[in-house]
């Protein structure tokens, strides 16, 4: 089993037809990845390498069956592109572009979870999904990943997913589902939606949690972690040493208080149970003996 | 993006939001026109992006032209905590009754937008976080429905202000809603936010903070670009596009993504070193992006060793290296190089990485053995 994508998913690419669209779709669909359409406005009935290319997200889902998308679309068109797939009836949106501003990213995920609440957003600003052997959306380089699982990722960075895809890869221990959520103010799937889905999920066994400094959402995983599940989880937050940003007025102060820093992230994590390291070697070492005791 | 103070206030300006008269000056015989053209008495202060000015002398009252030239020539070239000023604004004096705190920011884990209204602003509104919560009030605003006149009165009702500024803060937060959603800021926030005797209500001061992912669509903000750092090395970075962070240790770091670049500085502390800088040269390495890296990096005299710590992903290790190799080519780089190569074919781009090796250039084939190997050289 995976989480959120598998060898069913059908995804249409919004932007198949720019440079990076055109170029990772079609490495997508190397991979094994059911990429069955494309849109662009202008070029409706052309194709790219035979994937065929659609008007809209609507006539690609009439034509195809594509239940997903990809959006590759520069970053002014993304709050358009989301809501398009969304009114298609799409069900997984992925926003792969970065440099969205956080007023569209909080309007359109509000606006989804009010209007169209079956629809999962991924993004903005994220490598994109990986079930190995199954189904690769995004920039994720399948080659460094292995299927079978016992282990689920989940990533703000996207590097460090690569890192860790890497690390357990090297050690031979398997992934069922590695999700890099992006480090957007406002994530369309955060920690704690992938922290629940793993935890449902029967074939994955354990969960490997990248954070980074910044906002509070590591710490909202630990109590989650704390509160909600059973199986193992190993944890790295990048950033320990990282200098402090400058302070954003007093409001940063007064919302965030001491968190948001790695060190209270880890404390936070660690209190929960899970197992912190200090790089992401050691993050690999650590799953390894996690992996060993199962 | 973090504006002065002053730039706060001409932003908060373009949304009606009421400010002192006032304005900017960068010697002495400007305040002086400046304070005349406001009105006296003047409050003359320091533009600089760090908390405590006032404690540090960088806010002075003025009466008469002569105490302007008296305060503005002291306040000017002065350094307070490593900042120093460049720029006084000068602005007419307000008679103070009440001091108010308002701002709009994000609340990431909410993912909603954030109001925050307190009847007890001023210096320690952080303080009064702390001690007194309640004392501020929250309200979660859906970036789908937006903020309402009505919804703003209710929040300044629930703050408990005084009666007779009620409807002019609400009118305020109404247009400071504005300036945050259309404005495009990260933060926008005012403190404090006054009531004088005669009952009117002003911005007092402004602290504002843009979100660069908007600057597509404000052109306006060109006036507000390349006043922010004071760090040469910052300045050089943001021509070439690349995003860095300068530090105070003795080892470059050159790493792809923000995420292994922090990472890379968490080894190099870990194995007793000193980061020279924070630098994320963003996917892949190609020459030209490589070799701009290293030529921002080698720029730091500060710097004894260069660590590059790429990982190869979607790009390949071969071209990684041969990226590194090429820029190697066309930058006299000053410091030994330490590079640690790992991802997809990972072998191949340390094999050509080998015929290049020497003293001055070494590969090594995990994270720690590198940060280790360019903590011994910038030691030695």
């Amino acid at each position: 089993m995976s989480i959120f994508v598998d060898e069913t998913t059908r995804v249409v690419y919004q932007g198949l037809t720019g440079s990076a669209g055109r170029f990772y779709g079609l490495r997508n669909r190397e991979y094994g990845t059911q990429v069955v359409a494309g849109t662009n406005p202008k070029r409706a009935g052309e194709d790219v390498e035979g994937i065929p290319v659609f008007a809209t997200v609507g006539d690609a889902r009439t034509a195809t069956g594509a239940n997903a998308s990809c959006i590759f679309v520069p970053a002014p068109g993304v709050e358009g592109a989301v809501m398009e797939a969304a009114v298609a009836g799409i069900e997984f949106i992925v926003v792969i572009t970065e440099g969205v501003p956080a007023k569209d990213e909080a309007r359109f995920f509000n606006r989804l979870h009010h209007e169209f609440p079956m629809a999962r957003l991924l993004g903005p600003n994220c490598p994109g999904i990986i079930s190995p052997g199954k189904c690769n959306i995004g920039i994720t380089a399948g080659e460094i990943a292995t299927g079978g699982g016992p282990v689920g990722i989940v990533s703000r960075s996207g590097t460090l997913t690569y890192q860790a895809l890497y690390e357990l890869t090297q050690k031979g221990i398997g992934q069922t589902t590695c999700v890099g959520i992006g480090g957007d103010p406002v994530p369309g799937t955060n920690f704690i939606d992938c922290l629940e889905a793993f935890q449902r999920d029967p074939d994955t066994k354990a969960v490997m949690m990248i954070g980074e400094i910044g906002g509070s959402e590591e710490e909202k995983a630990a109590d989650f972690i704390k509160h909600e599940m059973t199986k193992p989880v190993v944890a790295y937050i990048a950033g320990v040493t990282a200098p402090a940003g400058r302070k954003m007025g007093h409001a940063g102060a007064i919302i965030f208080g001491s968190s948001g820093t790695a060190g209270a992230k880890m404390d936070a994590l660690r209190a929960a149970g899970a197992h912190v390291a200090i790089n992401p070697t050691e993050a690999g070492d650590l799953m390894a003996q996690v992996v060993a005791l199962l | 993006m973090d504006l002065f103070e002053y730039q706060g206030k001409q932003y908060f300006a373009r949304y009606d939001i009421p400010v002192s008269p006032g304005g900017v000056a960068t010697t002495v015989e400007e305040a002086v026109a400046q304070a005349d053209a406001a009105g006296y008495p003047v409050v003359i202060k320091a533009q600089v992006q760090v908390g405590g000015r006032g404690k540090a002398g960088g806010i002075k009252l003025a009466t008469n032209a002569g105490e302007v030239r008296l305060h503005a020539g002291n306040i000017l070239g002065m350094d307070i905590r490593g900042h120093v000023v460049h720029k006084v604004w000068v602005e007419n004096a307000s008679d103070i009754k009440k001091e108010y705190y308002a701002s709009f920011t994000l609340d990431r884990g909410a993912r909603k937008h954030l109001a925050m209204v307190s009847a007890r602003g001023g210096v320690d509104i952080e303080q009064v976080a702390a001690q007194d919560p309640d004392a501020i009030v929250r309200r979660h605003i859906d970036p789908a429905a937006g903020m309402s006149h009505d919804d703003a009165l209710q929040i300044v009702k629930d703050a408990h202000l005084d009666e007779e500024a009620q409807a002019g803060v609400a009118d305020i937060l109404v247009k400071l809603y504005r300036c945050y959603v259309e404005g495009d800021a990260d933060l926008a926030e005012i403190n404090p936010l006054i009531l004088t005797p005669d009952g009117r209500v002003h911005a007092l001061d402004a602290k504002v903070s843009l979100d660069r992912n908007a600057a597509f669509r404000h052109p306006e903000w060109s006036a507000f670009e390349g006043t922010e750092s004071d760090d040469p090395r910052e300045q050089m970075a943001r021509e070439r596009g690349l995003q860095y962070v300068g530090l105070d240790g003795n080892v470059g770091i050159i790493a792809n993504g923000a995420g292994l670049a922090m990472s890379t500085l968490d080894v190099v502390n870990q194995v007793g070193g000193s980061p020279a800088n924070f630098l994320d040269i963003g996917g892949g390495a190609s020459a030209a992006v490589m070799a701009n890296a290293l030529e921002l990096v080698n720029a730091d005299p500060k710097v004894r060793a260069i660590f590059i710590n790429i990982f190869g992903g979607i790009t390949r290790g071969e071209e990684v290296a041969n990226g590194i190799v090429t820029a190697l080519g066309r930058v006299t780089i000053s410091s030994p190089i330490v590079i640690r190569l790992d991802g997809t074919n990972a072998a191949e781009g340390r094999a050509i990485l080998k015929n290049h090796e020497s003293d001055r250039l070494m590969s090594r084939s995990t994270m720690v053995e590198a940060a280790r190997a360019a903590v011994a050289l910038a030691r030695a």
